[in-house]
C-alpha cells in the first residue's frame, strides 16, 4: 500500500448541497467559506488553484443565500463551489494558460460555459492549474508548477486539465470545468479517481476558451459522481451564439437520462486497446469493470478498430499544426508578457514568445510549423486528415453494432513526477486511448474503475456516438453503481 | 516522409514560427523532432489513395453539425477601455510597437 500523504476527499453530492440549503442547515456564504479555508489548508501541498476569484464567490453566495432565505425556487447548482481551468476567460480574474505569455492578463469577458454554471447558481471559486496552453499529460508543464496527485503526491495528476482533476479529487471544489483536445478531461479524471466528461465536439461552447487546437478543443466537467457530472453538462451544453461551432442541436436532461439505468445496451469491447502495453493491473480492473455491465443486463460483444494505432501520429500531426496557427496571437502586442529588450517589432515578436513560452509548447509549435510548411503539407498534415477521416469512420462502423465503447482510459495508472518529462514521445504514447474519440468527434465520460493493488486509481473510458452521451451516462452509472 | 530534420531546418521553421530559439535549445528540439518525425512515419503504411481529408468532424453526417451563421447585423462589442487596458503598451487607441519605419 502507497506510504505517501493523501489527500483525498469525496465532495457531498448535488443533492445534498441541495438538501442542505433548502433546510436552512448551511448557507451558501458559509459554504464558499469553507471551501476557500479548505483550499488554503490544502493548496500549498497540490498546488492546485493558480488564483482565487473571492469577491465574486462571496457576491453570488450572497445572492443565493437571498433566493433561499425568501423560500424561491433554487436554480440546478445553487451555492455549488466550482473551479475553473485557467484556459477558460473569467472576467476581470487573471487568466494564465499555464503560461508565462499570458502574466498580467485580466479578460474582460466571460467564458460562456462559466457565465452559465454562474446563471445556474454555482458559485466560481477561482482558477485552476495545468498545462501550458492545455499541452501536456501530466501537468508537469505548467509554468507555475505542477499540480500533485492527491491520492499521493509523488504522482502526477495527469494533464492537462490536472487542477480539475485534482480539485474534486480532494474536495476543494464539488465540481469543475476542464478541457479535453487529446484526452485532458479524461485521463486525469483516471488518474485523480473521478469523473470526467468529453462532451460531442461542438456540444458546448468554446467562446471563452483560450484554443490550442481548434478542431479537437471541447470543454466538459469534472465531478465526484456520474449523476452530478450530467447536471453540470446539462447546464454548459447547447447552442451559443458566440460560437459558430457550436451545435444547434438541443441538449437533453443528462441528469434523468443517465437514471435510465444500462439493462440492454449493447457494450463494443475494442481488442486493439487491450494489447500489449496495458499495464497488467489496469486490465484487471477494467475486466471487472465489463463484468459489472454484464451483471447489470448489458451484452458485451468483442470488436475491432484497427486503425487505432495510427491515432497519435495522426493526433500530434493535427494538434500541433491547429496550435501553431492558434498561438500566432500571442505576440506581445494586445494582451500578456511584452519582452522588454527589442527595439525592433520583428525582435519584440520574437523575444516576447522565446522569453514567455515553455519548451512543450516550443516543440508543438516547431512540429506543426514544420508539418504545415511548403514541401512537407501534404505529406504530413494533408496525409493526417485522411487519416482522420478513417478512424472516425471506423467509429461509426461500430456504432453501428454497439451503443457504447469500453477502454481503459489510460494504459497505465498514475506515474510519477518527472517519470516521463526526459521523453516527449513517450509522454505523448501516454495519451494512446483517448485521442481517437479526439480525433472521431464523438463523446465519452472516464468513470473511476477501483484501484490497483497499490491503491493507484483506475479509470475505465465509456466511448459514444455523436451526441450520445445521454448512452455514455448510462453505462457510466453502471459501472460507478458497482462500486469497484 | 522520413525525414532527418537539421539544425538549420530548425532555424528556419522557428523563423517561420517567430520563435527566436536560445543556442542552447537547438540541439534538444532537433533530436526531440527527429524522434516525433520518425514517430509519425508510421502513417506512411496506410495507402489513403482517394481518402477526403477531414478538417472538421462536423463535415461527419450527425456528428451534430455547426450552427448556422448569424445575422450580419451591428452588435455591441467588448468595451474598447477594456480590451485597450489589457495592451502591454497603448494610447488608449492604439497598440504601441517598437518602430517599424525609419525615416
Amino acid at each position: 500500500m502507497k506510504t505517501a500523504e493523501t489527500f483525498v476527499e469525496k465532495p457531498k453530492t448535488l443533492a445534498e448541497l441541495r438538501a442542505e440549503l433548502e433546510s436552512g442547515v448551511t448557507t451558501a456564504a458559509d459554504r464558499a467559506a469553507f471551501y476557500y479555508d479548505r483550499i488554503a489548508a490544502v493548496n500549498p501541498h497540490l498546488n492546485v488553484y493558480l488564483s482565487l476569484s473571492k469577491e465574486r464567490a462571496m457576491e453570488q453566495a450572497a445572492r443565493v443565500d437571498a433566493l433561499a432565505a425568501k423560500g424561491d425556487p433554487l436554480p440546478a447548482l445553487a451555492g455549488v463551489p466550482v473551479g475553473i481551468k485557467d484556459v477558460l476567460t473569467m472576467r476581470g480574474v487573471a487568466a494564465t494558460a499555464g503560461s508565462k505569455i499570458l502574466q498580467g492578463y485580466r479578460p474582460p469577458y466571460d467564458c460562456t460555459a462559466v457565465a452559465r454554471l454562474e446563471a445556474a447558481g454555482a458559485v466560481l471559486l477561482g482558477k485552476l492549474n495545468c498545462d501550458e496552453f492545455a499541452m501536456g499529460s501530466s501537468n508537469e508543464n505548467s509554468a507555475y508548477g505542477p499540480v500533485r496527485n492527491p491520492v499521493d503526491i509523488e504522482r502526477v495528476p495527469g494533464g492537462s486539465s490536472g487542477g480539475s482533476a485534482a480539485a474534486v479529487a480532494a474536495n476543494m471544489a464539488v465540481a469543475t470545468l476542464g478541457t479535453d483536445t487529446g484526452g485532458s478531461i479524461r485521463q486525469p479524471a483516471s488518474f485523480c479517481g473521478v469523473v470526467g466528461v468529453l462532451p460531442t465536439w461542438g456540444r458546448v461552447s468554446r467562446y471563452g476558451l483560450i484554443a490550442f487546437a481548434s478542431s479537437l478543443d471541447r470543454i466538459g466537467p469534472f465531478a465526484g459522481n456520474v449523476r452530478d457530472a450530467a447536471t453540470l453538462l446539462g447546464v454548459i451544453a447547447g447552442h451559443d451564439a458566440m460560437d459558430a461551432t457550436s451545435s444547434p442541436q438541443p441538449a437533453p436532461d443528462y441528469a434523468a437520462e443517465s437514471d435510465k439505468g444500462a439493462e440492454g445496451l449493447r457494450i463494443g469491447v475494442p481488442a486493439e486497446y487491450f494489447a500489449e502495453g496495458l499495464d497488467a493491473d489496469v486490465r484487471a480492473q477494467i475486466e471487472k469493470g465489463i463484468d459489472a455491465l454484464k451483471a447489470a443486463g448489458c451484452t458485451i460483444k468483442p470488436i475491432s478498430l484497427p486503425h487505432t494505432k495510427y491515432a497519435i501520429p495522426t493526433y500530434y500531426l493535427v494538434a500541433t499544426a491547429e496550435a501553431s496557427a492558434n498561438l500566432a496571437r500571442f505576440d506581445g502586442v494586445r494582451y500578456g508578457y511584452r519582452s522588454k529588450t527589442a527595439e525592433t517589432l520583428s525582435a519584440m515578436y520574437r523575444n516576447s514568445r522565446d522569453e514567455g513560452f515553455g519548451a512543450e509548447v516550443k516543440r508543438r509549435i516547431l512540429l506543426g510549423t514544420y508539418a504545415l510548411s511548403a514541401g512537407y503539407y501534404d505529406a504530413y498534415y494533408g496525409k493526417a486528415q485522411q487519416v482522420r477521416r478513417l478512424l472516425a469512420e471506423e467509429f461509426l462502423r461500430a456504432f453501428a453494432e454497439v451503443d457504447a465503447i469500453v477502454t481503459p482510459t489510460s494504459p497505465v495508472p498514475p506515474f510519477k513526477l518527472g517519470e516521463k518529462t526526459g521523453d516527449p514521445l513517450s509522454m505523448y504514447l501516454a495519451d494512446i486511448y483517448t485521442v481517437t474519440a479526439s480525433l472521431a468527434g464523438i463523446c465519452g465520460v472516464s468513470v473511476p474503475c477501483g484501484t490497483t493493488p497499490a491503491g493507484l486509481p483506475v479509470g475505465m473510458q465509456v466511448l459514444a456516438s455523436h451526441l450520445g452521451e445521454s448512452t455514455a451516462f448510462r453505462v457510466a452509472r453502471a459501472v460507478e453503481a458497482a462500486g469497484l | 516522409m522520413t525525414a532527418r530534420v537539421t539544425v538549420e531546418e530548425v532555424e528556419r521553421v522557428a523563423e517561420l514560427a517567430q520563435l527566436e530559439l536560445a543556442p542552447e535549445e537547438k540541439p534538444g528540439m532537433v533530436r526531440d523532432l527527429n524522434a516525433i518525425l520518425d514517430y509519425v512515419a508510421e502513417l506512411n503504411e496506410l495507402d489513403t489513395t482517394g481518402v477526403t481529408p477531414l478538417s472538421q468532424v462536423t463535415e461527419i453526417e450527425g456528428a451534430g453539425g455547426a450552427g448556422s451563421l448569424r445575422a450580419d447585423a451591428l452588435r455591441p462589442s467588448l468595451d474598447r477601455g477594456d480590451v485597450m487596458g489589457q495592451a502591454p503598451e497603448t494610447d488608449g487607441m492604439f497598440f504601441k510597437v517598437p518602430k517599424v519605419i525609419e525615416r
